[in-house]
């Protein structure tokens, strides 16, 4: 068997040990990719536990960028002999296996035709370092300084790492540099470079590598939220965390030391969401950040934000279901649970970031847009975007933009004697003016409940009443359509009568899926989903194709459940391409269930007119 | 019923408060409760306590849960922004609000279902908190809305209406409140409009989590022979731990009591409680023995009401998490937003 041979192209995972301080060595894998000016796409890959059980650190090195998971593995560090058989027997043929030949390993062995590197890692990590903890992490560094020489990863990049993160730590500084010489230097003088090499480009640009959830966070920031409430749940948890970390950073008061923020660990969810909906009440800008199951609870609040027309973020980063499910695997499963979440008639607002870059983009959107449309809004990432670091655009800000606050009617206004009801539709938008609590001595005061009432907040149990309070929330939702991001349309290079609307998450795979079609000659134009409402862009697009692939990674094609009942369009029209084990959709995946389906329907590209026998 | 407008013409020698309100402008819309319901005496205590606390009815914040009592802020404190949130989690809400903007009065009304059934956990974490509130429960015991059925705070072997025994042990939601660490807890009697005016003043000077349970009997559903929250039970079982009136600071009220009688309690924003003891040995600075009492008189079948506990030097959420004072929903966008360059230095380590 033929080695595997690549120049900026290869799969590298990392199998390790929950707890065994495996992660930083593995980050600096990527980091130090990255700074020799090739783009990497890293993912975690980890079980629902603290310790013991088996994680995985997968990193795919792509000299053209694709930011996708790919699929396969090409070589693979094996460190826990729990998975050894499994991490084995993913290996692509001609890949390499780098374990430590230092452990017993299962009896299982070795495949006959993938390459073989043992190292001595233990050992040499023993006989060095004398504290139990220090040999287990320095174990991680041994392997990382072994790496960079079978794969030509430039070492000063990697020390220049160090130097970063242990900034003023001297002698953690030394002891990882030591032992990132001890794996080099053992590599070096018993095997050769493998076929798979990183040479130094200049792809990154100006990019930057950040988690999700940490943009969101940011996001939140920049948007101006000065309440959080939240209950911990994976994969949102670091949200809220992050939020705690850039408010110390950018938002306590120079001068007298107080927060201008509030953060609150609530007992639970319905609390978090509680807290949330008080605070938009009061004119603060408030979110909470949440996953699946956290949804489920707060339904009752959402109803109550929806019919009360309260200002609410919730940044819901999806995880597999339903119930516990897979809580640290990714989905994209929530969509219906949200787009309709609560009893009786509601409709929300969704928004699909698909890397950190929309993330805190959009988080800073959904807090606009709650206050402009006074209501629950919906930031819909998930585990894939959210806990793995991306390279993405760098954040911007432009410095003239000012917080959209909606329509609140001040004090002057209700002094310069404008009318006030609170649920009057003046400006047939859909949006009512509301006024916060303390603004004036005797005018502008109301009552909000959950409880049907008149335009004028009065308690009313009138069907007439009740009906034109919901049409009006209707109209709403239509004013919805046109402030939301507006999707986005990539034609293919041939026209097509193929469609693919995507969104969120599998962005970056259906941009490489694209490419991969294209060049079997299977030509489709695509549809991203920013938001919900579907704007009639959505709809144009779906019309003018004959068949619209609709790519999701859940088992019901929930978008597509959507796209049918909110657009009316003919459900044979959509054809759901649907991946749901948990682990991020693949262009591979993509581009075989596309290619096989579009065979079936026997749909070819059209042509322009043929002019002596050659297609233009 | 609701859509009934109360009129708004009042007399015009209708004596006014020192921020220029009558006790009129005080009031909500006409209570669609029963006739006789406790819950309005209660209504009525509002009323009067902040009028005679010169409290800018708009500065008031009431929010309420799910359930008769949560009803009546709809009855009083007509300028003020009200909120009638969902079943049980009016105490989170309530939360938000007040981490929005410390510079209103927050005023939580909520039931016996309301908040020791349903809405417990939120009752329990809103107290440990220190949220600055006055939070009024309306305890009677029974599910009024739906008809009779019991709370959890109906006594073990109390009878409903259709003579149903409840057999399960209440919840003393003031045990429950001095145990979760509220800087403030009184109990009082729906029909005791002397005990309880002075008692809801002291919990809405107070700054921090202020609770009073009042006993408020349903005259529909628990106010027969075998009720533990009938007005007749309650007139006969009563234990008054003290007498109370409170002054504020500003007031330049003085009080004729004789010494000895009177403790002085002097709250953190520099009000001062005033306690006519009847009983030489109660405290109210001591939350254990105001446990230890109240428990005691319980198990004699006593209902201990008056101000059971106050710690003179109360912490709120707000201390605790150092945030600086003022309404949120002023902050700007100079306050709230780092800006371009310091996202652009942010980038800049981030590769």
């Amino acid at each position: 068997m033929k080695p595997l041979s690549a120049v900026n192209d290869f799969v590298v995972k990392f199998a390790n040990v929950n707890g065994s301080g495996s992660a930083s060595a593995n980050e600096l894998f990527a980091k130090a990719i990255i700074r020799m000016g090739v783009p990497v796409s890293p993912r975690n890959i980890f079980p629902s536990n603290i310790q013991g059980l088996p994680t995985w650190y997968e990193v795919r090195v792509t000299e053209k960028g694709h930011l996708g998971r790919r699929g396969g593995v090409d070589f693979m560090v094996a460190m826990n002999p729990q998975t050894w058989d499994g991490d084995v027997k993913e290996l692509e043929p001609g890949g390499y296996l780098f374990f430590d030949n230092a452990k017993s390993l299962p009896a299982s062995r070795f495949r006959e035709d993938v390459n073989v590197i043992g190292m001595p890692l233990t050992e040499i990590s023993n006989s060095t370092y004398v504290d139990a903890r220090e040999r287990q992490l320095m174990k991680n560094i041994v392997y990382l300084g072994a790496l960079a020489f079978l794969l030509g990863i430039e070492h000063t990049e990697i020390e220049k790492l160090f130097s970063e993160q242990y900034k003023g730590k001297e002698r953690l500084l030394d002891s990882n540099k030591k032992a990132l010489r001890l794996g080099r230097d053992y590599a070096t003088a018993h095997f050769k470079p493998v076929g798979l090499k990183v040479e130094r480009r200049d792809f990154v640009g100006d990019r930057i590598f950040i988690e999700g959830n940490s943009a969101a966070a940011l996001g939140c920031v920049y948007g101006g939220a000065s309440v959080c409430a939240w209950y911990p749940i994976t994969p949102s948890s670091s949200i809220a965390e992050a939020f705690a970390k850039w408010c110390q950073k950018y938002r306590v008061d120079a001068e007298t030391g107080k927060n201008k923020f509030a953060i609150v660990q609530a007992e639970d969810e319905l609390a978090s969401i509680g807290m949330v909906v008080g605070a938009g009440w009061n004119g603060a800008r408030s979110f909470t950040a949440t996953s699946g199951p956290g949804v489920s609870l707060m339904q009752e609040f959402i109803g109550l934000a929806y019919f009360a027309e309260i200002p609410v973020t919730i940044i819901n980063v999806q995880r597999g279901g339903p119930s516990t499910g897979m809580p640290t695997r990714t989905q994209q499963s929530d969509v219906l649970s949200c787009a309709y979440a609560s009893h009786g008639d509601t409709k929300h607002v969704l928004l699909f970031p698909e890397d950190p870059y929309e993330c805190f983009e959009m988080s800073a959107t959904a807090l606009d847009l709650a206050d402009r449309l006074q209501t629950p809004i919906f930031v819909m990432t998930d585990l894939d975007i959210g806990m793995n670091q991306r390279l993405c655009k760098p954040f911007a800000w432009d410095d003239k933009r000012a917080y959209d606050r909606g329509k609140v009617m001040t004090h002057d206004d209700l002094e310069n004697g404008k009318v006030f009801g609170r649920y009057l539709d003046v400006d047939g938008d859909g949006i009512p003016f509301r006024t916060y609590p303390g603004t004036h001595p005797t005018k502008g005061a109301y009552f909000t409940r959950g409880t049907s009432r008149d335009r004028y907040a009065k308690y009313s149990e009138s069907g007439i009443d009740y009906v034109d309070n919901m049409s009006r929330l209707l109209r709403k939702f239509e004013t919805a359509k046109e402030l939301v991001p507006q999707p986005v349309v990539q034609q293919g290079s041939h026209k097509s009568k193929l469609g693919v609307i995507f969104y969120g998450s599998t962005s970056p795979a259906m941009s490489e899926a694209m490419e991969m079609l294209e060049s079997s000659r299977v030509y489709v134009d695509t549809l991203r989903i920013l938001a919900f409402p579907f704007s009639h862009a959505v709809t144009d697009f779906i019309a003018s194709h004959d068949q619209v692939f609709v790519v999701e990674q859940n088992r019901d094609g929930q978008l597509r459940t959507l796209l049918v009942a909110e657009l009316n369009i003919d459900p044979a029209k959509l054809i759901p391409v649907l991946h749901y084990d948990g682990t991020p959709i693949t262009a591979r995946f993509i581009v075989k269930e596309v290619s096989q389906m579009a065979t079936a329907l026997k749909v070819t590209p059209m042509r322009k007119t043929v002019h002596g026998g050659s297609a233009e | 019923m609701t859509f009934i407008a109360k009129p708004k013409l009042h007399h015009p020698t209708l004596a006014l408060n020192n921020v220029g309100y009558t006790r009129r402008d005080y009031e909500g819309t006409v209570s669609t409760l029963c006739a006789g319901c406790g819950h309005d005496s209660i209504s009525a205590a509002i009323i009067q306590a902040c009028w005679e606390l010169d409290i800018e009815p708009h500065r008031v914040a009431k929010l309420s849960g799910i359930g008769c009592s949560s009803k009546t802020p709809t009855y009083f404190l007509g300028n003020s922004h009200g909120f009638n949130t969902v079943h049980g989690r009016m105490p989170s809400v309530l939360t938000g609000a007040n981490l929005a903007n410390s510079e209103l009065l927050y005023l939580g009304v909520s039931g016996d279902g309301d908040s020791a059934s349903i809405g417990l956990g939120q009752f329990a974490h809103v107290m440990r908190r220190g949220v600055n509130m006055t939070y009024i429960v309306e305890n009677n015991g029974v599910y009024g809305l739906t008809k009779g059925q019991f709370s959890a705070t109906a006594d073990q072997g109390s009878k409903s209406k259709r003579g149903v025994v409840n057999r399960d042990s209440p919840i003393d939601l003031a045990s429950l409140a001095l145990q979760l660490g509220a800087t403030f807890v009184g109990r009082s009697f729906s029909g005791d409009k002397q005990q309880l005016v002075p008692l809801i003043k002291a919990a809405i000077e107070h700054q921090g989590a202020a609770f009073i349970d009042v006993v408020s009997p349903c005259v529909a559903f628990n106010n027969h022979a075998g009720s533990t929250k009938s007005y007749d039970y309650i007139r006969e079982h009563n234990e008054a731990v003290n007498r109370l009136d409170f002054i504020p600071l500003r007031s330049e009220i003085t009080v004729d009591y004789g010494k000895g009688e009177v403790t002085a309690v002097r709250q953190h924003d520099g009000s001062t409680l005033l306690l006519r003891k009847l009983h030489e040995s109660y405290d109210p600075t001591n939350r254990v023995a105001a446990m230890n009492y109240i428990q005691e008189r319980q198990a004699q079948g006593e209902i201990v009401t008056g101000l059971l506990y106050v710690d003179a030097e109360p912490q709120d959420l707000h201390v605790h998490l150092n945030t600086r004072p003022g309404a949120f929903n002023r902050m700007n966008e100079a306050e709230l937003c780092p800006g371009s360059a310091a996202l652009d230095k942010l980038n800049a380590g981030l590769r």
